[in-house]
């Protein structure tokens, strides 16, 4: 199992109960799982690295359990109680350094809990139905929390009694009619104080605590079904969104405008995440694939089906194409190469241009794997 | 100046020497034609003779000849001709089968989309645990353990008229314990909380345009899901050649043939859950839900066992087609609802021989 769950560059919570882990560089995906064991009320809700180092996973599910999955074993090592089921399950989950986790359930309770007690150590009320609960990635102790009817509020875990911003409702229509309000989803922007968020009102908001304006500082709109996740890209300039009509889209920032939409998906998203490094955003949802779409072209890169219902999802920060990191497997993957040469040597060559063409691809290969030999080997230097 | 310009009106010169000489030489062949200006009729009645012998230089094409009728003359030969070859092809083959007799090849699979179908990775293994578990614990297995029993509520769009209302009645003729309701105007949304207080298990809509009953909106109660579905193609009981008498109140038999992906499973879960589990086979009556290229055809029939070997079916109808649109989770939520599947047209049906269900 350690072997496999080392493999693994996507991870994601199904509707089901099982934790599945995917390789992209294999091709392969692992439910890591008692399978005589499923149950509905195991249904993972949020996923959470446990460490910087991204050796741990935390999983929230349904029944009101943190469970910890250590990667490099490739089980689940323990189980914590974190509030009661009736409260709702979770809307987020995160760590805070000194391997404090928080908590927050849908009817609004964020928790922090440390490493043996059983009662959390800090409590408090974000309002009702709370949709989603983000963690700042600068500040680790900012948290922000929306929900239906339930603005956008950011709140410093280390003083709890009151949100250090507090977004106002968009202003009456012309008709003088109050606006609904839904945050599903937000995001904060690096390098700056500013947070995005995405309505079930198919809206994107950005607000900006640095600013005494508690209205959003820029409005956009993405189709006419609501959007369900949201996350920003790497450059922070262009966020994702998704709906519940399975269309994904990037819109900039900085302009409002689409820049493009990602196709392919056939049912609503749950869950988004952009690679922190490389330009490739990771989609699934209802439809049971898991989608990586590429940035730049905005072509589909992989396509995985992994049978059930999927919630939400978790990218390593490791290159999602990178091949595994255990020298056995190295050494695999480079006999497979070794192969692939022989089997370029032995080909036939079909003609005089088919030949130059040919040489210079393979002569292109060759360059390929040479560096990505290096690289290797740079790998297993480091490891040393 | 002037010994600059000599050597170009030189040039000048030579050209047009050399385009005369081509001139000359292209003049040559067309007087020769005007020549034979007499025999031109002749080379035409020889090029009748014999087009079937490809006397036409190789790029010939009939669509090249400019007057119309001799157009279609020669178009209308020439298929008579590829008609004679097909033929003669066809005796050919069948003469060596038969001098091969049970020696002969086995015959080939006319090519059909279907039969070329895409494979989808989705297709369902009954092996498969994990499927196993998730159909197991979907919101249809209350009624597949048996816990329920199916009650329907069939309901129209605002206003019914003409053949949408037949329509209704017949199917509540098709569907055990389902219950024909007057819509009055009535908000789905609102409707479905009191037809769970009642114990419905589902809510049918049939939508019209023009008094044609077009679409059709499959509720499952009391938490989803919600299919919507395109409804064409239908015909109503009177509208039938060689119907039998009207259907009785028995249980009918399902069948549910070629829904093999994942989202297939679950359509066939909805439908197979609208009749109650226990056929009463005194009544012989079937219902068939038949899929093919992602269209599912109903039909209800009659069967006699008429010996060891024959079965008589007759149709009892109504008939009609059947297209998914769409399947959402939960009850129906046109605005807020999370889908499961949406039709996307021209990026899911770009290829042709891919299916959905």
């Amino acid at each position: 199992m350690g072997d496999r769950s080392r493999l693994c560059s996507v991870w994601l919570g199904s509707e089901t109960g099982i934790l599945k882990g995917v390789s992209l560089s294999r091709k392969q995906a692992f439910n890591f799982c008692n399978m005589s064991h499923l149950s509905r009320e195991q249904e993972v809700r949020a996923l959470c690295w446990g460490d910087p180092a991204e050796s741990e996973l935390l999983v929230g599910s349904v029944d009101g359990s943190v469970k910890t999955f250590s990667v490099e074993k490739g089980s689940f090592t323990e189980t914590r109680r974190c509030g009661d089921p009736a409260d709702g399950c979770f809307s987020g989950l995160a760590v805070l350094s000194g391997s404090a986790l928080v908590t927050c359930v849908e009817s609004g309770t964020v928790r922090v809990w440390r490493e043996d007690s059983g009662e959390p150590v800090t409590e408090l009320h974000a309002g009702k139905n709370v949709s989603r609960m983000r963690q700042s990635p600068v500040h680790r102790h900012k948290v922000g929390t929306g929900g239906k009817e339930n603005g956008l509020k950011i709140w410093d875990l280390e003083k709890p009694e009151q949100p250090v911003f507090t977004a106002k409702n968009l202003r009456d229509d012309w008709l003088d009619l109050r606006q609904p309000y839904w945050v599903r989803d937000l995001a904060f922007i690096p390098d700056s104080d500013r947070v995005v968020t995405c309505s079930g009102y198919h809206q994107v908001h950005v607000f900006d605590p640095s600013t005494p304006q508690r209205r959003p500082v820029l409005q956009l709109s993405f189709g006419e079904y609501p959007l369900t996740a949201l996350s920003l890209a790497p450059g922070g300039n262009t966020v994702v969104v998704g709906n519940t009509h399975g269309q994904v889209a990037m819109l900039d920032l900085r302009t409002g405008l689409v820049c493009g939409a990602l196709k392919g998906l056939s049912g609503g998203v749950r869950g988004l995440q952009c690679h922190p490094s490389q330009p490739v955003v990771a989609s699934c949802g209802l439809d049971r694939f898991l989608r990586i779409h590429s940035l730049d072209d905005r072509r589909l890169q992989h396509k995985v089906y992994l049978k059930s219902r999927l919630n939400c999802l978790l990218l390593a920060s490791r290159d999602p194409e990178d091949k595994g990191t255990v020298d056995g497997i190295c050494q695999e993957v480079k006999e497979e190469d070794e192969e692939e040469d022989e089997v370029w040597d032995t080909m036939e060559r079909v003609g005089d241009t088919g030949e130059q063409m040919k040489r210079k691809s393979t002569e292109e290969e060759e360059g390929e794997q040479q560096q990505k030999k290096k690289s290797k080997m740079k790998r297993k230097k480091g490891q040393d | 100046m002037d010994i600059t310009e000599v050597p170009v009106s030189q040039d000048i010169k030579s050209k047009k020497s050399k385009n005369k000489k081509t001139k000359k030489k292209r003049v040559s062949p067309e007087g020769a034609a005007k020549k034979s200006g007499a025999d031109q009729e002749e080379v035409e009645v020889k090029m009748e003779k014999t087009e079937a012998e490809a006397a036409f230089p190789p790029t010939f094409s009939v669509s090249e000849i400019k007057n119309k009728q001799r157009r279609h003359l020669m178009f209308m030969k020439l298929k008579q001709e590829k008609r004679k070859q097909k033929i003669q092809l066809k005796k050919k083959k069948k003469k060596e089968r038969e001098a091969l007799g049970d020696k002969a090849p086995p015959k080939e699979v006319p090519k059909t989309i279907e039969n070329q179908r895409v494979y989808d990775e989705t297709t369902v293994d009954p092996e498969d645990e994990e499927v196993r578990f998730d159909e197991g614990t979907d919101e249809f297995s209350a009624y597949f353990n048996g816990l329920t029993n199916p009650k329907v509520l069939i309901t129209t769009s605002d206003r019914p008229r003409g053949r949408t209302v037949k329509f209704c009645e017949q199917l509540a003729t098709v569907i055990p314990n389902a219950h024909v309701y007057y819509r009055r105007g009535l908000a789905l949304k609102r409707i479905i909380p009191q037809c769970i207080a009642r114990n419905f298990t589902y809510l049918m809509v049939i939508n019209e345009d023009r008094k044609v009953p077009n679409g059709l909106v499959l509720c499952h109660l009391p938490d989803g899901p919600t299919a919507h579905f395109k409804v064409s193609s239908v015909r109503l009981r009177k509208e039938m050649k060689r119907r039998g008498k009207d259907p009785t109140e028995h249980f009918p038999e399902v069948i549910l043939n070629n829904f093999s992906t994942r989202l297939g499973h679950s359509i066939g879960r909805l439908f197979a859950a609208l009749f109650p589990q226990d056929p009463q086979f005194v009544g012989r009556q079937v219902a068939t839900f038949h899929n093919q290229r992602d269209f599912i055809f109903f039909r209800f029939h009659r069967y006699i066992f008429k010996n060891e070997k024959k079965v008589g079916i007759q149709e009892l109808g109504p008939r009609f087609t059947l297209k998914l649109r769409s399947l959402q989770k939960g009850t129906f939520d046109s605005k807020f609802g999370e889908y499961e599947w949406v039709l996307k047209r021209h990026e899911m049906d770009a290829c042709r021989r891919k299916f959905q269900l």
